[in-house]
């Protein structure tokens, strides 16, 4: 076993499983967004306005993008006690956002649109909510990173995994990007 | 460096000790559990895969014996039925509630357990990294997880067995709104929940898979092993792949909108309903909808379910005709349009939905489409094997049997591809005809034939040919037998999911033809048990594998120590040259992958 050739690799592996599963995620919304479609071209659609919570945690969501990409900015120039403080930054955003959305989900409720109300109101709820379940997916990833990063027995140089999780943490920016568009413009 | 850090591992170790410890798992060579159960070996996950999928098969398959018996026998009394059943079947006989449990978890292992996971599960692990020579997956963890998933999965649905009220009994495709109202049948209430659940951690299992195998195709091919070098093993199961990871999530979608409809009050498929006398607050749902979500998995999904098969049998057939396959890349370029059009054809399985009939009149044309990479994949096979140097392996019968029941299933699939001809025999027992025999009995063919043929690289040993004869001829004269006379009773108008026909005047004169069918199903059934024998046994009793290429194949898998370990390759992997099926060339009986190409050859400009 130890005179085995190295593996040759194109590209990391794991970069390119990620793109895979990012696009199957996308899938996954697709099918939501075109079941919404369909829907929505039905009789009896109900329209209201989104709370506007939403716009704040848009804001919330896409500075925790830019902490990642600084993070890995120190990590690759190994400022490690700085790469620390954005990774931790990073995932107290993502909180923030989650903490966000679950107001937004309080506000609907309050004004009188419960889950089990109207189908375009559940939708939005469903829609949300998986959404987010892959922002703490993201959270549970950062957290294993700061585990990591705080290991003093094995140390890590390879870039490979925080530039994995900050791609999906763009990919999970730019999804709830598209997703806030669509819901707002197809109402 | 050792085999775990060439394939993924960059952490840089510090410390005496770091080697010993929690990271053994990294060290194949470690105790029992590591090895065998939570192996991270792609060859140990494939042959987990096998054996849950010949478990489920057994299952799956006794569970069409039981209301076969029902269907051949309505008025006959079974008491050992009832001494297994128990008050599933009182007095001996199934009851209605029974046999649409039994239905439904007939097609849903079939259909998901055995021939999504069991047969792409297997093979695609096992010949991945083996034919396009890589050590392992791109990633072994993942692959790990993605059989434990399906594990997971199977334990739920198993347990949907044993509860009180039954196992989901709604259909494999579980419509609402019988499958979101709990009290609309025994069957929808906990039972249809451990459906949804296990189906959702089948749908992960199946993307943590198709991942792996589509990112080890691109990015793992050994030196000199270009896209077009591949086997078509490989590319079946590539296909497959991307088919999974682009479909099944759309799946989820439609479950997880059904949860909600199940549990949260929601009304995405539901509308004016009456339920027991009751009038439901649901308002505004559309049933439809779901059947959109599903058949734009459902219809992809027996894509996902051939492909794997197609590859297999492309290879075997080639490997034991002596002769190159004909059309290598009218195959693969075939195979390509079958994975387009399979995206495009979901609304033919919802012709009599309400459909709007110009909008249909779009879905027969794409339906139709199909049959022309079809049709060129027969073609091929058939010339593959024209005047070629035939050996009659078992794993080569059951590949010609492939061939002949996709051609003979195949073709009704034009019939009812065609709207007009659809509204007629929808729903009846020509539709269960057709895609048993091109989806299902095929599918089983190509898994017979890869577990045959690739049976020595998985244990080392070969299994029993006279048995494996015996075996083969059962269950393709039975799979005619079965299938065949139902496309009669399909054009008469029979219906499917019925539980007893002898009360209607139109069906009664099928009682014999049913009562025939069945007996086959009962022939049919021992014959897969004489398999299942034949397997076990020959895992550690068969006749030993002595040489390390046994049919005499020109692709990677037969570069490998017959038994190889995690890493598969001793020293250096094996450089390719050529392409996988140069059978016959120049006078040579075959020349490996892993030849170079001889001064003629380069001269020539060979594949």
């Amino acid at each position: 076993m130890q005179a085995m050739s190295l593996q040759r690799n194109k590209i990391h592996p794991h970069k390119y499983s990620l793109w895979i599963a990012m696009g199957s995620i996308t899938m996954m919304f697709i099918g939501f967004t075109s079941a919404y479609v369909v829907k929505r071209s039905q009789a009896n659609w109900y329209t209201f306005q989104l709370p506007m919570i939403f716009w704040i945690s848009t804001a919330i969501i896409v500075a925790s993008s830019v902490t990642i990409q600084m993070s890995v900015m120190q990590f690759r120039n190994r400022h490690m006690q700085r790469y620390k403080q954005l990774i931790t930054l990073t995932a107290i955003l993502g909180v923030a956002f989650a903490v966000c959305q679950w107001i937004g989900f309080k506000q609907m409720n309050d004004q009188g649109l419960p889950l089990n109300g109207p189908a375009s109101v559940s939708f939005i709820y469903v829609i949300v909510s998986v959404h987010l379940l892959h922002v703490l997916g993201g959270v549970v990833a950062l957290l294993v990173m700061f585990a990591r990063a705080f290991r003093t027995r094995v140390r890590t140089y390879s870039p490979v995994p925080i530039e994995v999780a900050a791609t999906y943490w763009h990919f999970v920016d730019a999804l709830w990007i598209y997703l806030l568009i669509f819901l707002s413009i197809a109402r | 460096m050792s085999n775990e850090a060439t394939l993924h591992s960059k952490e840089v170790v510090h410390g005496a000790h770091a080697h010993d410890g929690h990271d053994d798992h990294e060290h194949h060579e470690g105790g029992f559990i590591s090895k065998y159960v939570f192996s991270m070996d792609h060859k140990t996950i494939a042959k987990q895969f096998l054996i849950t999928g010949i478990i489920w098969a057994i299952i799956g398959a006794f569970f069409s014996v039981l209301f076969r018996l029902q269907l051949g026998f309505p008025d006959a009394t079974f008491p050992w039925l009832e001494s297994i059943l128990g008050h599933w079947a009182k007095g001996g006989r199934i009851t209605p509630e029974a046999y649409y449990a039994l239905v439904t978890m007939h097609g849903t292992i079939l259909v998901f357990f055995v021939l999504t996971a069991g047969l792409s599960g297997t093979f695609s692990n096992l010949l991945i990294p083996l034919q396009v020579g890589a050590r392992d997956m791109a990633s072994p963890f993942m692959n790990c997880l993605s059989y434990w998933f399906f594990f997971m999965a199977s334990v739920v649905m198993m347990s949907s067995l044993f509860v009180q009220t039954g196992p989901a009994s709604g259909g494999w495709t579980s419509y609402p709104p019988l499958s979101a109202l709990g009290d609309a049948s025994i069957g929808s209430k906990i039972g249809m929940d451990l459906w949804l659940t296990s189906m959702a951690l089948f749908v992960v299992s199946q993307l943590l898979g198709g991942l792996n195998y589509i990112s080890t195709i691109l990015n793992m091919r050994t030196k000199g092993m270009t896209m077009t070098k591949m086997p078509l093993t490989i590319w079946g199961f590539f296909f497959t792949a991307i088919l999974g990871v682009l479909s099944f999530p759309v799946l989820l979608s439609g479950f997880i909108l059904l949860l909600f409809d199940r549990h949260a009050g929601t009304s995405f498929y539901l509308s004016e309903l009456f339920v027991a006398g009751k009038a439901l607050s649901n308002e505004g749902g559309s049933a439809i909808l779901y059947q959109h979500l599903f058949w734009f998995l459902g219809h992809p999904e027996v894509y996902i379910i051939i492909l794997p098969a197609m590859g297999m049998v492309s290879e075997i057939l080639a490997v034991n005709s002596r002769k190159p396959i004909f059309g290598y890349l009218a195959m693969v370029g075939s195979m390509f349009a079958i994975v387009i059009l399979a995206f495009l054809v979901w609304a033919h399985h919802m012709f009599v939905t309400g459909l709007n009939p110009f909008l249909g009149a779009f879905f027969v044309l794409l339906t139709l489409l199909i049959a022309v990479p079809s049709a060129i994949k027969v073609f091929n096979w058939i010339t593959t094997i024209w005047k070629g140097n035939l050996r009659f392996t078992p794993g080569m019968l059951f590949s010609i049997g492939f061939v002949s029941t996709f051609i003979s299933g195949g073709l009704t699939g034009i019939w009812l591809g065609n709207s007009s001809i659809d509204i007629h025999l929808h729903d009846t027992y020509f539709v269960i005809a057709h895609f048993h025999i091109v989806m299902g009995v095929s599918a089983f063919f190509g898994t017979f034939a890869g577990v045959y043929h690739w049976f020595p690289k998985m244990f080392g040993r070969y299994m029993n040919n006279t048995i494996s004869y015996i075996h083969f001829w059962v269950t393709l004269a039975g799979a005619y037998l079965i299938f065949w006379p139902m496309h009669y009773e399909g054009m008469a108008g029979m219906p499917r999911r019925y539980y007893d026909y002898s009360s209607w005047e139109s069906f009664k004169q099928f009682a014999d033809l049913n009562h025939f069918i069945s007996i086959v199903v009962i022939v049919v059934f021992a014959a897969q048990l004489l398999f299942v024998f034949n397997f076990f046994y020959s895992i550690f009793k068969g006749r030993k594998v002595t040489e390390t290429n046994p049919w005499n194949a020109t692709t990677l898998e037969w570069t490998t120590p017959i038994n190889p370990g995690h890493g598969n390759w001793v020293g250096e992997i094996p450089e390719v040259h050529r392409w996988p099926y140069d059978y016959s060339k120049n006078g040579k009986d075959f020349i490996p992958q892993t030849v170079p190409l001889s001064p003629e050859e380069e001269a020539e400009g060979s594949h």
